[in-house]
Order: C-alpha cells, then sequence, then structure tokens
C-alpha cells in the first residue's frame, strides 16, 4: 500500500489549488450559491478543458486521462477545501462510476468523452425517502425496445443541473440501471441544508428510459457506492483541513484577557485534537484510495471505514471552527457556517454515523 | 565472524531477501511469549538477534549496527510483528539511550556503550522524572556537584521504568542551580551498579512492579559520563524526548492484546451478544479508530523511508494510541458488562482484561501526558503561542516547583 503522494500527484494539487485561489475564492463560491444554477459554469469549464481533472479515473479510450482514484481524490479534496461550487460529485464521481461500473460500452462512448470535457452534466438518481441507497419504490417497465420508469428520487445530487440521469429502478427481474434525457423528468430544485451543494428531486411519471447493459446490477451499485463515499471523504479531508486552519489562524490574532486565545489551553488543547483527526483520516484516505485503484477487494471495508470516521470528525472539526470564532463566528458574513453545514449535510448524505457503523460491522463479520 | 559483520562490509543486501531472511530467521528462533520476563534469555535472545544481523538494523556500522535504511527495519518489524519477541528489557536502550548517546556521544561513548547495547549485554533506564518534577521535567533537583574529577549525585527519581534490571540509567540532574531551570542540567550515564545508587520496586495500579524508586545517595561518577555539554542536558533531553516519542508512537501492538477489535469480536461472540446492534455499533467504531491509527503510523514509516521527518507528529500517534486504549475500555464494558466484574479464577480472559483495563491509564501518563502532547501538538505543529510562563529566565533556586508546599 502506498500511502504518500508522488511528486506528479503534488503538482496535481497545486495546479488545482491554485484555480481555485484565483476562481472559488469566498465571495466567488457565495456569488454562485446565490445563483440561479447554484454552479460556476466557468470553474467547470476550466476544470474540464485547461486542467482536465474531471476524467481522472476514466481511461484514455474513452477520453479520460486514466490515473485513479488517489488523483481524484486528490482534487475532490481540493474542491473541498474551496467548497467549489461545481457538480463535479454528480457527473464525476456517481456518473462517471457508474458508466465505468456497468457494463453498457454504447453508453460509455457516447457519454463518458463528453462528461470528461465538462460539456455535458450526468448524475445518478437512486436515493428514494426511507431509501438512501437503492432501487427503492421506483418501477421500471417494459414497453415495446424499450422501458418506462415510474417513481420519485430525492435527494439526487446535481439532479437539477444534469443533462442526462442514470436511475436505478426494480424491473420484474430485479435492480436494473436505466439512462434518461432530463427533458423526460420533472425536477424541483430542494431547499438545502448545505447552500453550496445543490440537490433536487425527480419525479418519473412513464418516463422513458434506455436500459443499461450490466452483468451484476446490484453489485454495480454497491461498487459506485463505496466509491462515492470514499471521493465524498476526500472532500471532508479537504473541509477538515480548511477549517482547522481558519480556527488556528484566528486563534493566533484573537486577543482577549491580553492573550492571544490560542495560548489557552482549552482552545489550543481543542485545536490539537482536530488536527489529530486531519493527521488519522488523510492516512485513512489514502489507503481508500489506494485501495480502489488496487485493491478491489479491501473497497467495501475501506469505504465504510472512511465513511465511519470522517462524518462525525468532519462535523466536530466545523462545529470547532465556528466555536473558536465566537460571536463572528455564528455571522452570515463568516464563512464557518458554510463548513458546518457542508460538513452535516454530507455526514447524512448516503445515510447517517449509525449507519455507516452498522454497514462497517457488516462487512467485518460482526 | 557474525553474519552482521560479514554483511557489514558487503553492499546493502536486497531488501526482498533481507525480509525473507528474517522471516526464516524469526520461524526458528523466536521463543513463545512467556508471561513473565526471564532476564537471562532476554539477553540470550538480545544476543541472537545480533548475530543474526537484526539488532541495529540502522544504526551506524562502526559501533556494530548495520547501517541499513529505515526500509530494513520496517521489514524486519512487519515480519516481527507475527511474534512477540521477548525484548521488551531493552526497548529503552534501543529506542531512547542509544540513540541519544549515538547523536550525541564522543567517540569513545558511542564504541563504549552501543554494541554493548546492541548485543544484550546491558540494559538501559531513563532517569528524568522526580516526586516533583513530571511534566516539567526541567524543574528536576536531584543535584551533580563537581568534586576533583567526579561528580557527586544526591537525589532522587521516581517511576524508572525496567530499573530493576537496569546497567546504567541516562541520567539528568541539576549542575547549577543558579542559571534558570532549563540551562543548569546535564545528562551523564550513570552505573545503576554503583555504590549509593539504590533500586526500590513501586508497584503500579495494576499490581504488577514495572518501574522503580531510585535514590541516589552521594554516588560518584566520572566527568566522562557527560553526554553532551555540562549545563547542556535539556537539548540532551529534548533528543532522548524526540527518540521516545517516536519509540512509542511507532510501537507495533503486541499480537495478542485482550482489548483490541479482534479480541472484544470474539468475547461478544462467546457472550452470546455479538448481534445486538449496539455491540455492532461500538465493534465498528472501536475497529475504525484502531486501523485509522495502525493506517497513519504506517504513512510515517513511509514518509520517514522518503526522507520526511515525523517531528512533533510522534505526539499525535502518542495521543491517538492513548484515546484509543481508552475507547477500548468503554467498548469491552459496554459489550462484556458484569462478566468482567468477576470471573473463575482459572478464566485466564477475565484477567487479561481487567490488566488491560488497569493499564490503559498508562498510556495517557507515561512519556508526556495526554495534556502535554496536546500542547505541543498546538504549539509545534499548528504554531500557537505558548501560555505565559511566570519561570522564564529566573534562577531555578528562585523557583516555586512540584514538591514545594
Ligand atoms: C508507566 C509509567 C512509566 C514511566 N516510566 C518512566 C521512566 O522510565 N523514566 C522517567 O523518567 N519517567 C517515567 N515515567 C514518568 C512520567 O514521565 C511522568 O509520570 C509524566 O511525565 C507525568 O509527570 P507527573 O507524574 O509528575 O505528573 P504531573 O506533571 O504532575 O501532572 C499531573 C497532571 O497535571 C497535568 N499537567 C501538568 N502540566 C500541565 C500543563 N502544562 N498543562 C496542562 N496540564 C498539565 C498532567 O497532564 C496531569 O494530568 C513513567 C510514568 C508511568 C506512568
Amino acid at each position: 500500500m502506498r500511502l504518500v503522494l508522488t511528486e506528479e500527484q503534488q503538482a496535481l494539487r497545486a495546479a488545482v489549488r491554485d484555480l481555485l485561489t484565483d476562481r472559488a475564492a469566498s465571495p466567488q463560491v457565495r456569488a454562485a450559491m446565490e445563483s440561479e444554477t447554484g454552479i460556476d459554469r466557468d470553474l467547470w469549464t476550466r476544470l474540464g478543458r485547461d486542467l482536465d481533472v474531471l476524467g481522472l479515473v476514466v481511461p484514455e479510450e474513452y477520453g479520460g486521462a486514466g490515473a485513479g482514484h488517489v488523483e481524484r481524490a486528490v482534487v475532490q479534496e481540493e474542491l473541498g477545501r474551496a467548497l467549489a461550487p461545481t457538480p463535479f460529485l454528480g457527473s464525476a464521481v456517481l456518473a462517471t462510476d457508474a458508466l465505468l461500473a456497468l457494463d453498457d460500452e454504447e453508453a460509455r462512448r457516447e457519454l463518458l468523452p463528453r462528461l470528461v470535457s465538462g460539456e455535458l452534466i450526468a448524475t445518478v438518481a437512486v436515493a428514494e425517502p426511507g431509501t438512501p441507497w437503492g432501487p427503492g419504490a421506483t418501477t421500471a417497465t417494459a414497453s415495446g425496445d424499450g422501458w418506462t420508469l415510474d417513481g420519485t428520487k430525492t435527494p439526487v445530487v446535481a439532479g437539477d443541473l444534469a443533462d442526462v440521469l442514470l436511475v436505478v429502478a426494480t424491473t420484474p427481474d430485479g435492480p436494473a440501471w436505466f439512462r434518461v434525457d432530463a427533458a423526460d423528468v420533472e425536477r424541483t430544485t430542494l431547499t438545502t441544508l448545505d447552500p453550496t451543494r445543490r440537490l433536487a428531486k425527480v419525479v418519473l411519471r412513464g418516463t422513458p428510459a434506455r436500459r443499461l447493459e450490466s452483468a451484476d446490477p446490484a453489485g454495480a451499485l454497491e461498487r459506485v457506492a463505496d466509491l462515492a463515499t470514499i471521493a465524498l471523504a476526500a472532500e471532508q479531508l479537504g473541509g477538515l483541513q480548511r477549517v482547522l486552519e481558519m480556527a488556528t489562524d484566528y486563534a493566533k490574532v484573537r486577543v482577549q484577557f491580553g492573550r492571544a486565545i490560542g495560548s489557552y489551553q482549552a482552545v489550543k488543547h481543542g485545536l490539537a485534537d482536530v488536527h489529530s483527526d486531519w493527521e488519522l483520516g488523510l492516512s485513512a484516505l489514502r489507503y481508500a484510495a489506494w485501495a480502489a485503484d488496487e485493491a478491489p477487494d479491501e473497497v467495501p471495508v475501506a469505504a465504510a471505514l472512511v465513511a465511519t470516521f470522517f462524518g462525525p470528525a468532519y462535523f466536530k472539526a466545523a462545529e470547532a471552527c465556528v466555536q473558536y470564532h465566537g460571536g463572528i463566528g455564528y455571522t452570515w458574513e463568516h464563512d464557518a457556517h458554510l463548513y458546518y453545514k457542508r460538513a452535516k449535510s454530507t455526514e447524512l448524505l448516503f445515510g447517517a454515523p449509525g449507519r455507516d457503523r452498522a454497514r462497517l460491522a457488516d462487512r467485518l463479520g460482526v | 565472524m557474525t553474519a552482521a559483520t560479514t554483511i557489514a562490509t558487503g553492499s546493502p543486501p536486497d531488501l526482498d531477501a533481507f525480509r525473507e531472511q528474517a522471516r526464516a530467521w524469526l520461524r526458528e528462533h523466536a521463543p513463545a511469549p512467556s508471561p513473565v520476563t526471564d532476564i537471562e534469555a532476554a539477553r540470550a535472545f538480545q544476543a541472537a538477534l545480533y548475530d543474526a544481523g537484526f539488532a541495529g538494523i540502522t544504526w551506524p556500522q562502526d559501533v556494530g549496527g548495520r547501517g541499513l535504511s529505515t526500509a530494513y527495519q520496517q521489514a524486519f518489524s512487519d515480519e516481527e510483528a507475527e511474534y512477540e519477541l521477548p525484548t521488551y528489557p531493552f526497548t529503552i536502550g534501543m529506542g531512547m539511550c542509544g540513540p541519544t548517546v549515538n547523536d550525541l556521544g564522543t567517540p569513545e561513548q558511542r564504541t563504549r556503550y552501543l554494541p554493548r547495547l546492541l548485543r544484550g549485554e546491558d540494559i538501559w533506564c531513563q532517569l528524568f522524572s522526580e516526586p516533583g518534577a513530571g511534566s516539567d521535567v526541567a524543574s528536576l533537583q536531584t543535584r551533580a556537584v563537581l568534586d576533583g574529577d567526579s561528580w557527586v549525585v544526591d537525589g532522587q527519581k521516581v517511576w524508572t521504568t525496567n530499573a530493576q534490571w537496569a546497567d546504567f540509567g541516562a541520567l539528568l540532574a541539576r549542575t547549577d542551580p543558579d542559571r534558570p531551570k532549563h540551562s543548569g542540567l546535564t545528562m551523564f550515564v550513570v552505573d545503576m551498579h554503583a555504590p549509593g545508587v539504590t533500586v526500590r520496586p513501586l508497584k503500579d495500579m495494576s499490581g504488577r512492579a514495572p518501574f522503580n524508586e531510585i535514590y541516589f545517595d552521594s554516588v560518584r561518577i566520572p566527568a566522562d559520563a557527560v553526554i553532551g555539554e555540562v549545563n547542556g542536558g535539556w537539548h540532551a533531553a529534548v533528543t532522548m524526548l524526540g527518540h521516545e516519542r517516536v519509540s512509542i508512537g511507532s510501537r507495533r501492538r503486541p499480537k495478542t492484546n485482550p482489548l483490541d477489535f479482534t479480541a472484544i469480536a470474539a468475547l461478544a461472540q462467546r457472550l452470546g451478544v455479538s448481534g445486538e446492534p449496539a455491540t455492532r455499533e461500538r465493534l465498528a467504531e472501536l475497529y475504525a479508530r484502531e486501523r485509522v491509527l495502525e493506517l497513519f503510523n504506517v504513512r510515517l514509516r513511509q514518509e520517514a523511508a522518503a526522507g520526511i521527518a515525523p517531528g512533533a507528529r510522534g505526539s499525535v500517534a502518542k495521543l491517538a494510541g492513548s484515546m484509543l486504549a481508552r475507547l477500548a475500555v468503554d467498548t469491552v464494558g459496554e459489550i462484556a458488562g458484569p462478566e468482567i466484574v468477576a470471573w473463575d479464577p482459572e478464566d485466564t480472559t477475565g484477567a487479561a482484561v481487567a490488566l488491560g483495563i488497569n493499564s490503559t491509564p498508562s498510556s495517557s501518563i507515561a512519556g508526556g501526558t495526554n495534556e502535554i502532547q496536546r500542547g505541543i501538538i498546538g504549539e509545534r505543529v499548528l504554531g500557537l503561542p505558548k501560555e505565559p510562563s511566570v519561570d522564564k529566565g529566573v534562577p531555578f533556586r528562585e523557583l516555586k516547583v512540584g514538591t514545594q508546599k
């Protein structure tokens, strides 16, 4: 196993950070968050066209970079650190991983190169109320040489932006994946706990769909979930590092009772604990990303491991960041709340800490 | 001619071949784990380890080491993790005192002490803490006064691990009370068998006596026993504490630990509670903390091999290790309940779990308390300001220290 980044991977990080420092600073993130679409199209185009980081896990034959999950995690860490307003999770993670996990050559050839360039946005529609990850109650019915879908998927990551949706539904012979065009569904942008990540409700009513080839649709569902968990953990790691930095910087300059507040042990020791979580979590994330590339058998446990670790760890760090900023940390103007909301929302997006632990226990066989 | 000297003169062995040799040697020579330490057997084993070329893998060749990179040490440690080798009496010498003598010792000191250490001929202890000076070790009161060409030492040390076996100690003593506390200390090598040294076992809360009280009553130490500079003892102490943190942090968990995930999961199974959701969640949490720390230590080793020093991050490993141990105490209690309150005298699991529970507090005290580690992380890693100090620049003799009323 390799837990240390290569020079190229570090260079990749520097390039992404440079772009985000320039294009995704706080005012830009806030502008995007209040905009109609919730994302910054120009930033998205630059990530695809200039940096070419939307297809790091995609093989070259489909227009990708043929790098891997370690590289993608590096990018995702930076995006999480900046709260960059992009549909990366939906398009470059969920939809991309689904196309790679399924066996539909035609869909890969048609969609992947356009996802990699950023000109097309796709996502995966899986969640339903009560079923955070599964076919749920959405049904697929054969009609002519295609299918129609009925049901409601929510929340769908980037569901209101996507041009193409990959939907999981139940057929008479079990779960299957379908491709649906955005024009054929009803979508509602949801009001979200986290204003920096758009989520939507997608209603399917006799929606025409093309079934995607797959030898093991249920297995693909698991794989996509695990890889998304690892990608999210990278984002959580980046956010955790950012809130630690914000709080540490502030603790050095804010003076009360004649001393910098960071000289008080209550604050210093609290930040030391957050730092320890960052060091530990970084190691776990590197391992999980390495496993995604090199050790597929270890992915189920590794993914459940990082989910169990990062949900509470990031939220605790974000909470500490608000706390150590005092009243100013509680204001809308300060960025601390954006991370607080992102942390809580990410912790719960695909389940909840208790469910993450239960999933880890399942996979450990206890 | 020993394997070590044969190989030391050649070019570095192939890493995989080295690993293979280590595996084969351990398979043949690793003794069965024993609940009590047989000190003569431990010395013999250390000597055998040395002869086979597996002691001092990264130590310089001029003192009997093999001068190989940490990758070789790591390979050996990986293989060794399969066993419980009887090397415990040597951990302080090999992990802390030896490396400090290597860093700061004179050429004579290096050749006098280090080869013997590697061959298991000498056992060392660390004589820093005193009744009045633990976290604030620089406030210690044991005095060393120059008398002709030797130093005369009077004072008391406490909680000294392994002193019951020790041949030498790395002693920190005050040589100039008129200077501020950090700049009037000197480190010495003291012969633990010298006249005037008294070692008394001290029972710990688990009922065992792994540490001791040491009394120095006009003990004479030759002038050439100073490690580093006279009044430069703080620098020597910091050097040793750096080695200590790395040594504690990177220490592998014992192969059979009654409070690790595997053991507690097996206990849950035996008690018939393994399917309960609360049990499963607790076990998952314990696994996660354990695995994440293990991965952090792997990363530190890989970084060290790539030339990135762990620095103060050894404190993260130490702190996380002690927090993990506390979580394990909570976990085993929740899962086993009254089963670990009382047990049949023959039930070895009960005794092992109880020992685990009762020895856990040492992990957050020994080698620098958790509060001290958090302070180190806050100040040295995050760069947060220090607390205002009341003793800066004040001569030691004017200070209020630990045992004063
Ligand atoms: C099992 C074991 C083995 C040991 N082996 C050795 C050995 O081989 N050689 C040796 O020299 N010593 C040894 N020690 C001693 C050990 O290093 C000290 O016990 C330790 O450094 C704490 O010092 P103290 O006991 O004097 O506690 P104190 O320093 O008095 O601490 C008491 C409490 O106050 C807290 N505290 C102290 N200062 C601060 C501060 N600045 N900020 C916040 N909180 C603070 C501490 O965290 C602790 O909770 C050993 C101890 C144990 C338990």
